[in-house]
């Protein structure tokens, strides 16, 4: 085969490949690339959407970073939710995970009745749990009450509206439940089996034998969990709206975080400066911190030995 | 002689004391793994049980502490669809969701289809620009896209600003196809080619049947996608309630019926319901999606 023809089919398969690619790069270049690049360099202007923007250098990232009064709260409420939220939802999701993989009788019916809460929309579960914890006249609390508990006012105390939550985020373990389900499966017999005969208790056969079979998900369950919490908006938005009586069309503007910034997070603050305070260089300013937050625990998500993009190709 | 007497008849050995001990352990453990599942089951189910019960409570009941309702008031669900916008929201959720999945599916698979079957140089590197785009928060480049969609295009009021970007392949089903379809042997495709089939041919006629797990799966979490979004209806529908959908309605819900947690309630499950129906027919699909992305260690 000649030179040439070799390069005229090295050019029709690029061309080709470029055309299967074509909405992606079409869709990364407009919706991702070019306004990526515009929040950069909003972040060092003064705009509100009236006035033409104008230079202000780094004047909104010390507004951020020293005068915002939300900034650090919303840090520091990521920060509980990465340490208590994911971990209880990891720990949670293994435990039932396991649990359906020891149900015997009626599997598929239990496997349903846990999954279905994932499905929840969220902002139909949240109300929901708005109601059945609210303080007054929710259910939770009147059994609590029955059965001689402490009341906790939930969404409208600010030591237990994180809390609460995470039992919204418990509720909705579906999908690590069956992530977890999978690779329990897939654990070799064998394993089991020679552990028994060396006379493992159940509590060393999980903790010899499951847990370094499993312990790649359980990774790639607490860097997603972190991941997703970094995007964590619907659920505490609309539990403080609801627990605060301040829902949108009164007239009336909500200050995120009810109660006393306690269920603030990062992309709150996005549309709390950009949407309510017309501030979008500052909005900008988190916009990027969420960035560079979400795109370091990528990073580690696809450093991940057989990672990501290994997987499936087996 | 006795001793022999008083040796039960039968030839079966009788269960040792150790085959004993290990029946009534498995026998233990069975119950004890049941009742923690029942108890996990009731976790799961009695949020839904109380929601709908207190649909179903009247006015004056939804504000007691009462768990079950006195008088069944099938009428509330009358009540949220004569609602003002109730139904309306409904159109617009259902043209969100179904257009914006045919769109999705439609530009993510030759996307996808490349990204597992082709070889170029790059591919890696498309690949972590596709995981990293699907890692994102929307709010990330939420500023430029609204004054996009609002400043330049004048679509704001109305859903066009979500579904739009949706005829240029998603994130996330881009790579849930892909996974799906690095499975499907190459030498399928081998077979097409040798036919004649040009690569179009062969992701039409050979791929795609093939594929239809995946796309069912794909297709079924961008429709919950689209039904679920709340932060895309907020930016861009906001000031028009003609355009809201439902999960952006049924907050105002709450506000419009202040203490009515009754007509709240029964609007929620009304939110809820048509999620749960499709999983139910479907279930198999989905699950497998979930598995898809949870990825095998």
């Amino acid at each position: 085969m000649s030179t040439y023809t070799l390069r005229a089919k090295h050019r029709r398969s690029t061309l080709r490949t470029l055309a299967f690619l074509a909405p992606w790069l079409i869709g990364f270049t407009v919706f991702f690339a070019y306004p990526l690049l515009s929040t950069v360099y909003f972040s060092f202007m003064h705009y509100d959407g009236f006035k033409p923007p104008a230079w202000t250098g780094t004047k909104n990232w010390t507004y951020v970073f020293e005068h915002y009064p939300f900034f650090w709260p919303a840090l520091r409420n990521t920060l509980w939710l990465v340490v208590i939220m994911v971990t209880l939802r990891v720990a949670f999701g293994l435990g039932v995970g396991l649990l359906i993989t020891k149900i015997k009788t009626g599997t598929g019916v239990f496997r349903t009745l846990f999954y279905l809460p994932y499905l929840a929309p969220p902002v139909a579960a949240t109300m929901a749990f708005a109601f059945l914890l609210n303080p007054g006249t929710g259910p939770v609390n009147s059994l609590l009450e029955k059965a001689g508990l402490p009341t906790p006012g939930w969404f409208n105390d600010p030591t237990w509206s994180k809390p609460a939550l995470t039992l919204l985020a418990l509720w909705g373990i579906g999908d690590l439940m069956v992530i977890f389900m999978a690779a329990l499966l897939d654990v070799p017999k064998e394993q089991y089996e020679a552990a028994e005969l060396d006379g493992a208790t159940p509590w060393q056969r999980f903790r010899y034998v499951t847990l370094p079979n499993i312990s790649p998900i359980v990774m790639f369950a607490v860097v997603t969990g972190v991941i997703q919490t970094m995007q964590y908006y619907t659920q505490p938005l609309i539990a403080g709206k609801v627990a605060s009586g301040v829902i949108q069309g009164a007239g009336t503007q909500f200050e995120p975080g009810y109660p006393d910034k306690s269920t603030l997070t990062l992309p709150q603050l996005v549309y709390n400066l950009g949407f309510q305070r017309f501030d979008y260089g500052s909005a900008c300013v988190v916009a990027l911190v969420l960035f560079a937050l979400s795109m370091a625990f990528t990073a580690l998500l696809m450093r991940r030995k057989g990672g990501l993009i290994t997987a499936g190709d087996r | 002689m006795t001793q022999l007497l008083d040796r039960p008849l039968d030839l079966k050995a009788p269960p040792s004391p150790a085959e004993r001990t290990a029946h009534r352990r498995a026998l233990l453990e069975w119950t004890a793994i049941h009742s923690l599942g029942i108890a996990a089951a009731l976790f799961f189910t009695l949020p839904f049980v109380f929601v709908f019960l207190t649909s179903l409570m009247s006015d004056s009941q939804a504000l007691s502490r009462d768990l079950i309702p006195h008088t069944w008031e099938w009428d509330n669900y009358r009540r949220v669809f004569d609602t003002p916008g109730f139904l309306t929201w409904w159109r617009n959720t259902l043209f969100y969701a179904f257009l914006g999945t045919a769109l999705t599916v439609v530009s993510s698979i030759p996307v996808a289809y490349a990204l597992a079957k082709f070889r170029f140089r790059g591919r890696n590197l498309a690949l972590m620009l596709v995981i990293s785009m699907m890692m994102l928060p929307p709010q990330v480049v939420i500023i430029p896209m609204y004054l996009f969609w609002a400043k330049q295009l004048d679509l704001s009021g109305t859903l066009w600003p979500l579904i739009i970007p949706m005829a240029f392949g998603d994130a996330f089903s881009i790579f849930l196809l892909r996974q799906f379809l690095t499975t499907i042997p190459d030498e399928y495709l081998d077979a097409a080619r040798v036919d004649g089939c040009g690569e179009l041919r062969t992701l039409l006629k050979v791929v795609l049947p093939m594929a239809k797990p995946g796309i069912a799966a794909v297709a079924l979490f961008q429709f919950f996608y689209a039904w679920n979004d709340y932060f895309g209806p907020q930016i861009y529908a906001s000031e028009s309630p003609g355009a809201w959908t439902l999960s952006y309605g049924l907050e105002s819900f709450k506000g419009a019926h202040h203490t009515d947690w009754n007509l709240t309630m029964a609007a929620t499950v009304l939110v809820m319901a048509p999620v749960i129906l499709v999983f139910f027919f479907a279930q198999k699909a989905f699950v497998e999606g979930v598995t898809l992305t949870g990825v095998k260690g």
